[in-house]
């Protein structure tokens, strides 16, 4: 019958089309968040377990969607084609493809587990850096060096970093796919994670654990800087404000009520980050310094930041940030001041 | 309880304890204890569900389009996924897999109704009642937001009421289930006809057995989880706080054994549909039937081990995290083990092209791509990067989509016939198969690229600079085209409802015992219930098959002669079948427990009844009060009583 041997054309048809997908799916770029473009040692030997098996499955797929739409064409009703023969079953074949995916994945597994393991331990010569989530923003601390950020990680090229994750209200998910694979953030518990950066650069993060209203609007990047660099914004980072807010600066300061939330270490009213205790807010030490505000979700310009103090709550919905309405004047004051904290 | 027969006593009592009597309109569906309507009834809501749950999608696939999409606000956003998620799973696939439970199961193991006719009604009209308080939450303050599995604190902490919704929906969902699967396992472990041994009954059977027993044992867990989440919101307990010696993970573990098993739950009757429609459409036996069969008992096994296999980035440590991967790994063996016996069935046949055998090759081939992407989640580290991404929501719309849904049009497609007496369409039908395999494939096949490029599951919107523009669109494209291929579906129904040929007996010349009876079966199923000489007994009735394998008709002028050309078709039963049926037909009949009543033919079916409907009301009134004021409760509780005390207090029959 010519429609049914149209059916099975097409059936072959999609599934050359559907290989194809697989396929681009193995090449895909230009994604600045691409756990297919590992750009340091964890996110590289996950990546490379994951091209093995990769491989290894296309190879399952491309010979049973082969042998089922074979099966499809070859065995098709025809006019005068003799009842099949009934068979029952073949218990040394069964036998046989039971055992086969039993071994392949038994081959999986071993590099599976070795890699769990490795990837669980902390590199001896790593920098320390501890990172407490909260809906939605990332604190980033650094306990020997005494600095407190947000939203930014930086870290030297070239060395581990092990993380030290922990969240103050609900569950989150520490993720740069380019440097490592992702590591759930939790109240009430410390977790880990080690990543590597080969290359200077800025990497880019997000939560991805469902947090609520703004999850989406929960991230982060890593810039990845060399030794001296990074030594260098540590030392920057360290420091108190560059500058004290002008008169009509501190009196939006004070109407905003920021001191409730935020620290500006030096600044009359304002408490000064600690590495040992969190704050509801980010630290605004050194927020010029920094690339994005509100969550990495912003790039961090005066026009941007205007528009976040206007109204926070249009910018990233459902964040602790509630402020009363600021008069222009203010919000010009503010943005002079903030944006000057380098 | 069957054999106790009380006396009918109508006229005493008073009118409101009277008993229905209607046999049609719409009271008579609102007191049916027929298997086989509840089936329809189970049947047609679900697909209302799946109309709702798709448009959700589609809002969905809106706001995603494009970045920075506008079309719903992020609050609005979190509410519709989470109710996409819940309505597909808890109000589509598991009820759409209950119609087909109901209105065949007893069908295909020779029994005129299942164990506990009103018990079923009950599950039904607590499915419907859970199902609209669920809903209801969008009216009332917000429908639930947190995600499907409401992960812990979140859910304790999100502001609306929606978590409230969840946790006692699901709890009224969970009991409907639970009901229902425990009428399935004692109707099939005992109401099996004369000669049905357990070896003996179809896959589609077994695979409601071993679904049964799933849901038995894994819906308290989830239920436990439930009441702790409710007390944590309701009355501030700590139990998932750390701050008050809590713990958020025992959430997680508590749900994920429930929710690895309902996984199989949602999957296996597909894979017992596909395993019935293969072997008519190539005739041949189904490839190593024990083995099939066995394969299914040991992932209902297996599938409590695997559990933390959700939980590999929480940080349970290398030791757990390898062994739930080892575990996982093992448990694709024996659905490895299903695909090659598939193929083998295929393999020589006569294969025909009709829809349910497209939907079911639909099922295969989509069902593998979901199988091994699951593989590369149980790589751990590979695991650390694809988890909460949208290549883990490919994963699963591939595995509950391509393969659950393809595998339950499979099934529509196939007793349809069955169940109204008209065929649906082929020419509508293989549009349908052709636009949802392409919309399918174009919605989720790039959910995979998403994924492993960094795109996280559950945000409302993402930056434009991403690299995901492009994928995103044409999944959206795609979303469009499943509904395009839905609206073909439904207009196939149409086509049947006004147009379609009346359906014979037994249309694709099919191997199970609910093709031997009129189409649409009559109340009573059987006239005599049938005597079992075989797997595939009615196949074996109609043909012979000799020492090489080889078919050839038995000679008989059956009454239910199928169309198909190749054999005259059903022969009537030999003398000693009649004798034996009458023997054991009417004996074991007796012995089922099935209610007395005079129905026709002699024959006893079970009344119909108010007191299903009523006591199922109870719950979702009952939910209420805990929620607004216990003097609602109270109502509720006393809406239960009297539904239970009604209901206790009718006759089974009369």
């Amino acid at each position: 019958m010519t429609g049914e041997r149209r059916t099975a054309r097409r059936a072959l048809r999609w599934g050359v089309a559907l290989s194809l997908l697989v396929l681009l799916s193995a090449c895909a770029r230009n994604a600045p968040q691409d756990a297919l473009e590992p750009a340091g040692p964890y996110a590289r030997q996950i990546d490379t377990l994951f091209n093995w098996v990769f491989w290894t499955a296309a190879g399952v797929f491309f010979l049973v969607e082969g042998l089922l739409v074979y099966a499809a064409v070859r065995f098709r009703h025809r006019p005068g084609r003799p009842t099949p023969v009934q068979v029952h079953g073949n218990p040394r074949l069964e036998i046989a493809w039971t055992i086969a995916p039993a071994a392949l994945l038994a081959a999986i597994a071993v590099p599976t587990i070795l890699l769990t393991f490795s990837l669980s331990r902390r590199p001896a010569d790593a920098l320390d850096i501890e990172v407490v989530a909260h809906q939605f923003w990332w604190e980033v601390r650094y306990p020997n060096e005494q600095v407190v950020t947000a939203n930014e990680v930086h870290i030297p090229v070239g060395r581990p970093v092990f993380v030290r994750l922990t969240s103050v209200d609900v569950i989150h998910s520490f993720w740069i796919p380019r440097l490592a694979g992702k590591q759930d953030v939790r109240p009430g518990a410390v977790t880990h994670l080690t990543l590597q950066a080969e290359e200077p650069g800025t990497y880019l993060g997000q939560c991805a654990e469902y947090c609520g209203l703004s999850h989406a609007n929960m991230r982060l990047r890593v810039v990845a800087q060399p030794p001296d660099q990074f030594r260098a914004w540590v030392d920057q980072q360290r420091a108190p404000v560059v500058a004290q807010p002008s008169e009509a600066a501190m009196a939006a300061l004070q109407r905003g009520g920021c001191a409730g939330c935020h620290t500006l270490n030096g600044v009359e009213g304002f408490g000064a980050p600690s590495v040992q205790t969190s704050t509801v807010g980010p630290d605004l030490t050194h927020v010029g310094s920094r690339q994005t505000l509100a969550g990495a979700t912003l790039e961090n310009t005066p026009e941007q930041l205007a528009a976040w103090l206007r109204d926070p709550q249009a910018m990233k919905p459902g964040n602790d940030m509630v402020i009363p309405k600021l008069t222009e004047q203010e919000v010009e004051a503010l943005v002079a001041y903030l944006e000057s904290l380098k | 309880m069957a054999t106790v027969v009380v006396e009918p006593t109508v006229a005493e009592r008073p009118w409101f304890l009277r008993r229905p009597r209607a046999t049609t309109g719409w009271v008579s569906w609102l007191t049916t204890v027929d298997h086989k309507r509840i089936g329809v009834l189970y049947g047609v809501t679900s697909f209302a569900f799946f109309l709702i749950g798709g448009l959700e999608a589609l809002l969905i696939r809106l706001q995603l389009a494009r970045p920075n999409g506008r079309v719903l606000s992020a609050e609005a956003y979190n509410q519709v996924f989470t109710m996409h998620g819940l309505t597909m799973i808890f109000l589509v696939v598991m009820p759409l897999s209950a119609a087909f439970f109901n209105f065949l199961v007893p069908i295909m193991i020779g029994a005129r109704d299942v164990a506990f006719p009103r018990l079923n009604a009950f599950s039904y009209w607590v499915f419907l009642a859970g199902g609209l308080f669920l809903y209801s939450g969008f009216l009332l303050g917000g429908a639930p937001d947190g995600g499907w599995f409401g992960y812990a604190p979140l859910s304790v902490r999100l502001p609306g009421p929606g978590m409230t919704f969840y946790a006692l929906g699901l709890l009224i969902l969970g009991i409907s289930s639970t009901v229902s699967a425990i009428n399935f396992a004692v109707t099939i472990i005992n109401l099996r006809a004369p000669g049905m041994s357990l070896m003996r009954m179809p896959v589609f059977v077994w695979m409601t057995f071993v679904v049964s027993f799933l849901l038995v044992f894994a819906l308290p867990v989830l239920a436990v989880g439930l009441v702790e989440l409710f007390f944590d919101r309701r009355f501030g307990t700590h139990f998932y706080n750390p701050a008050g010696g809590g713990d958020p993970i025992l959430w997680q573990h508590l749900f994920w054994l429930f929710g690895h098993p309902e996984v199989y739950i949602l999957i296996l009757p597909a894979m017992g549909i596909v395993s019935e429609v293969l072997p008519v459409f190539s005739r041949k036996p189904l490839f190593g039937y024990p083995v099939v069969v066995f394969s299914g008992i040991a992932i209902g096994f297996m599938g409590w081990g695997v559990w933390a296999h959700h939980m590999f980035a929480v940080g349970l440590g290398p030791v757990a995290n390898s062994a739930f991967a080892l575990s996982t790994m093992f448990i694709a063996v024996p659905t490895g083990v299903k695909i090659f016996n598939w193929l083998a069935t295929l393999w020589g046949g006569d294969i025909r092209f009709r829809t349910p055998l497209l939907f079911a090759l639909g099922f295969i081939a989509q069902f593998i791509v979901g199988g091994l992407s699951g593989v590369t989640h149980a790589i751990v580290p590979s695991d650390y990067q694809q988890t909460d991404t949208y290549y883990i929501v490919a994963h699963f719309h591939y595995v509950l989509f391509g393969g659950a849904i393809f595998g339950l049009f499979a099934g529509i497609y196939y007793w349809w016939p069955k169940v109204f007496g008209r065929m649906l369409s082929e020419t509508i039908g293989k549009w349908h198969f052709w636009l949802m395999v392409v919309g399918f494939n174009l919605t989720f096949g790039p959910h995979h690229v998403l994924g492993l490029q960094g795109m996280p599951r559950r945000i409302y919107r993402y930056a434009p600079n991403m690299g995901w523009d492009l994928w995103n669109f044409l999944s959206t494209v795609g979303a469009f085209l499943i509904a395009l291929s839905v609206l073909v579906f439904l207009a196939n129904v149409v086509w049947s409802w006004r147009r379609g040929r009346t359906a014979d007996p037994d249309p694709w010349d099919a191997r199970t015992l609910e093709w031997s009876i009129p189409s649409p079966p009559p109340p009573h199923n059987f006239d005599r219930i049938p005597v079992v000489r075989a797997l595939d007994d009615f196949w074996h009735r109609k043909y012979a098959e000799d020492r090489e394998g080889r078919l050839t008709p038995v000679v008989a002028g059956g009454a239910q002669a199928p169309e198909a050309s190749a054999g005259p078709g059903a022969h009537e039963r030999s003398e000693g079948d009649e004798q034996a049926s009458s023997e054991y037909g009417s004996s074991g009949h007796a012995s089922t427990g099935a209610e007395h009543g005079s129905g026709r033919h002699g024959i006893h079916m079970p009344s119909p009844s108010y007191w299903p409907l009523v006591t199922a009301l109870g719950l979702p009134v009952l939910c209420y009060g805990l929620i607004y004021s216990a003097a609602l409760a109270a109502t509720g509780g006393l809406i239960l009583l009297a539904g239970l005390y009604g209901w206790v207090t009718e006759p089974v029959a009369e």
